[in-house]
């Protein structure tokens, strides 16, 4: 079945199933944003604990998605992992840091005798909280911006020379950390925290039986909501109008050498070449906005999942757009043709038609997590619970 | 040489060393604790008797303490690959990176979905729904498992592959090749069944300590039971698989099998050294740049290496002499290369790859085609190509090629002989169990806990074996670390190390301390 798609099919299969990867990601950050949540929607130990716990049910969700989507795009995309990851180490290292400590959080947090303190694994959370999703955010800044690298496969047979046999480098000093003094990077990262905390509460109002942590809520989601429009409107005011990294096709020759230029409003011709999926952008961004604006006028009791479909289908379309229509998905600014696109930097024809067999299981991978999803939450989170059940954080 | 930062690879290595054995810590009980735990609550479903769930709910919470701090190590693990060994993710990113993949789709999902159906569920899902549950997260644990180790296997014994110089990597062209190579699968098995072995100590090592302490007696009773069952079949399959697993090393990295024996000369009827001790190293070996060491006591037994290694006793095993200036196979009469050839051939291999590359770049279509008809020629890629990593080292590097002998050997004798105890353990305390003498057993019951710690110091001992003596193949032949580490400055994976070391230790610091305290609450002890 697979077998009979081109190569650029399969690449663009497999964008796709990234990009998914990444848009599910961002709206399971909903428990990273709650993470950051916990001292303002909590004001007693038990308002605490009650939030702690709802996430808690839900944080490998996100962990696994992370890890899911690093090995997916290792397998699809190898030339990006070797060159993003270990170029921009700083990024990265801090990315992940960041999630190390968030694994042991929830289930040493009120454990006897757990060495460091409650209050150090409720810090844990909250820099989970907010490095994690501020510095993802950024990184994919990168993904419109650029960074400075450059890829040189030539390199591998430097066995007589002084130069280096590794392929990909990073050319700036910082590795990775200048990304974040980019006005655009920074804009998508901070609008990917702010979502975040915003699906936080959305989840935690759904999922919690207490009037005061849904007061504190609502107010908390319009305090959210404000930063959360600036910074995601700055992004896109950016992206539409800026210059953007645009791969010239070149018939006859082997996708691995053609070039890439700058082309004027690049990404904004992307929405425009690809309708369907400035519809799948426009209809996400109404779907986040009904989530929240349904929240705060009272009509809506599950805005968690209208403004995580429209989260999902907005980062989505995002990230099409960055790989699509030929476009440069990873710019290099060092060496404009260093650039990766989903031609020169994917696993090979065999390799993606094997993986592509492999991504029929998504389907049942959700489905399973739909029913385990039902069965934990088919009741609110009370304080009841919380005394009775045997296993809380 | 100059174009090799040996710090940077030192360091990169240490971290991924570092952050390796520390996930390693953890592993091992997960797989086999998750087992010893479905059986358990098979037992209380099947009898409805809930002193059973009770022993459940006590496995689990520890589990559940092992589990977390397991997850945190292992994040890190897979992007390492990218952040500390970028070349090596674009050389073979096209076979690695499939693995890890399906691991996340298919092992980390069902393992991390269900945990929280195990943990929470016991009052929302129907008693059915949570002992299957329990069994999806022990088999999703272990599926995990099995595609990381498929992808280590593969590193070791790169099969199913073909290398194409336009993309200047390894391209997968069969999967099943992969999957089913006797490497992987014996990797696989040999080291599930270590994680259930452990699993086992791991319980009957605290029952022992309830049984001491005279507390909770009939629920460790109840869990030594299980335990040194599970154990006994684990150990046998275990030894099988170890056995397994040492011919295949003979056959597929013939350097390893030797520094495991420390065996520098090759013979016929080779002895396995059962008890040893290497004495100080004698002075380098003149003009091969390494240190030989003797033995400064030995028990061996006669013929046992060449019957392991090749199912005869007369079989022929190359040691590392052999190895380094070339032999000839008596068996099939082939020659093999000298070390020295090895890099004149790797070095051809890499040049030819620079010569096509060059020109493709400059447009030159015939030299381009000479060069190109190389990569296709079988047997040029089966005796030339095959040495490609050799060519990035010279006379002055060259005993980077060995691995450390002293722990080769030391790590896999060690190794082999606590899975010798942990066996004859299991069978003496089932037999006083089955006798209902155990709790007047004190010695044995002591001997229990402290085996706790020798299988951990088994389980490093495996890992260590398996990866030193590897190097300083990241592929076997065909990529050293010395080519596959990123382009970073030393001092970045420095700090990063420390990082590490210091972040992991806290961890564990608190792991430790938080399963002790639940485990001295005893099964009784509420929450």
């Amino acid at each position: 079945m697979f077998e009979s798609l081109s190569l650029l099919a399969l690449q663009q299969y497999w964008w796709i199933i990234v990009s998914l990867l990444a848009s599910l990601l961002v709206f399971l950050f909903f428990v990273q944003g709650g993470q950051t949540m916990i001292y303002s929607l909590g004001k007693t130990d038990m308002e605490k604990k009650m939030i702690v716990n709802s996430l808690g049910r839900k944080w490998e969700f996100t962990f696994t998605t992370l890890v899911t989507f690093g090995g997916a795009f290792f397998a699809s995309f190898p030339l990006f992992y070797s060159t993003s990851f270990g170029g921009a180490y700083w990024v990265w290292m801090l990315i992940l840091f960041a999630f190390i400590i968030q694994a042991v959080a929830y289930e040493y947090r009120t454990k006897p005798n757990n060495f460091l303190g409650t209050k150090t694994y409720e810090v844990f959370l909250i820099i989970n909280g907010a490095v994690g999703t501020i510095l993802v955010g950024t990184a994919v800044g990168t993904f419109f911006s650029g960074s400075e690298f450059s890829v040189n496969k030539l390199n591998l047979t430097n066995i007589f020379g002084s130069g280096s046999t590794t392929i990909s480098a990073w050319e700036g000093p910082a590795h990775g950390l200048e990304a974040a003094l980019n006005i655009q990077n920074l804009s998508l990262g901070l609008a990917i925290f702010f979502l975040a905390r915003i699906l936080g509460i959305l989840y935690l109002k759904s999922d919690i039986d207490n009037e005061n942590i849904v007061a504190r809520a609502k107010k908390h989601l319009l305090y959210n909501t404000v930063p959360f429009l600036v910074f995601f409107l700055t992004f896109v005011g950016i992206l539409l109008t800026q210059d953007g990294f645009a791969v010239i096709p070149q018939a006859g020759v082997d996708p691995l050498l053609w070039k890439v230029e700058m082309e004027p409003y690049k990404y904004l011709h992307n929405f425009l070449a690809m309708p369907a999926v400035l519809i799948l952008f426009l209809l996400g961004v109404v779907a986040v906005l009904w989530g929240i604006i349904g929240t705060l006028i009272g009509k809506c009791h599950k805005g968690i999942w209208m403004a995580g479909l429209g989260t999902v289908l907005t980062i989505f379309s995002v990230l099409l757009i960055a790989g699509f229509n030929n476009t440069a998905y990873y710019p290099s600014t060092f060496e404009i043709n260093h650039s990766l696109t989903i031609m020169n930097s994917s696993s090979s024809k065999f390799t993606l038609t094997a993986m592509s067999y492999v991504s029929l299981m998504i389907p049942f991978v959700l489905a399973y997590i739909i029913y385990a999803w039902r069965a934990i939450n088919n009741k609110k989170i009370t304080s009841e619970e919380m005394d009775s059940e045997t296993h809380t954080y | 040489m100059e174009n090799f930062d040996m710090t940077l690879i030192d360091w990169s290595r240490g971290q991924f060393a570092l952050t390796a054995m520390f996930h390693w810590i953890f592993v091992p009980l997960t797989l086999g604790l998750a087992f010893i735990i479905a059986i358990m609550e098979s037992i209380y479903v099947k009898t409805g008797e809930e002193k059973w769930k009770k022993i459940t709910k006590f496995w689990a919470k520890l589990f559940g303490i092992n589990f977390a701090i397991g997850v945190a190590t292992g994040i890190i693990l897979e992007f390492e690959f990218g952040t500390n060994w970028s070349n090596y993710s674009w050389f073979v990113g096209d076979i690695f990176g499939a693995p890890l993949a399906i691991e996340g789709i298919m092992a980390f999902f069902l393992e991390s979905t269900f945990i929280a159906i195990m943990f929470f569920g016991w009052n929302k899902v129907s008693k059915k729904a949570h002992l299957t549950s329990t069994w999806l997260v022990a088999i999703g644990a272990n599926l995990s498992a099995l595609w990381i180790l498929v992808a280590n296997a593969w590193m070791q014994d790169p099969v199913g592959m073909l290398f194409n110089p336009d993309t200047a990597r390894n391209e997968m062209v069969d999967f099943w090749a992969i999957l089913f190579s006797p490497t992987a699968i014996n990797k696989f098995l040999h080291t599930i069944f270590s994680g259930y072995v452990l699993a086992s100590i791991f319980v009957v090592g605290i029952s022992s300590w309830f049984l001491l302490k005279k507390r909770d007696t009939l629920f460790a009773k109840k869990s030594l039971l299980v335990a040194s069952v599970f154990g006994i079949v684990s150990s046998i399959f275990l030894i099988w698989t170890g056995d397994e697993s040492a011919r295949q090393i003979a056959k597929v990295q013939p350097m390893k099998f030797a520094a495991m024996e420390a065996m520098w000369d090759g013979k016929t009827n080779a002895p396995l050294v059962a008890i040893g001790f290497l004495e100080q190293p004698a002075p380098p070996h003149q003009d091969k740049g390494y240190k030989e060491k003797e033995f400064a006591f030995k028990i061996e037994i006669p013929n046992m290496l060449s019957y392991m290694a090749f199912l005869d006793a007369n079989a022929f095993i190359p040691g590392i002499k052999d190895l380094v200036n070339g032999y000839t196979d008596q068996e099939s009469g082939k020659v093999i290369p000298s070390y020295f050839d090895k890099i004149k051939l790797g070095r051809e291999a890499i040049t030819t790859l620079k010569n096509y590359k060059e020109a493709v770049n400059a447009g030159d279509e015939t030299t381009a085609a000479i060069y190109r008809a190389k990569f296709e020629d079988k047997e040029w890629m089966a005796n030339t190509f095959r040495y490609f990593g050799f060519g990035y080292y010279n006379n002055e590097n060259f005993s980077g090629l060995i691995p450390s002998v002293p722990i080769s050997f030391y790590s896999f004798h060690l190794m082999v002989a606590l899975g010798g105890h942990f066996l004859a353990l299991f069978i003496v305390m089932l037999i006083f169990s089955l006798k209902n003498k155990l709790h007047k057993m004190k010695w044995l019951l002591y001997v229990g806990i402290w085996t706790i710690p020798l299988v951990y110091i088994a389980q490093q001992s495996g890992w260590v074996l398996a990866e030193l003596g590897r190097q300083p193949w990241v592929i076997q032949d065909l990529m050293p670390t010395l080519s596959a580490v990123s382009k970073i400055d030393a001092t970045s994976v420095q700090i990063t190390f420390w990082l590490f070391a210091a972040t992991f230790t806290t961890l564990l610091i608190a792991e430790i301390k938080i399963m002790l305290t639940q485990i001295k609450k005893g099964i009784s002890g509420g929450h």
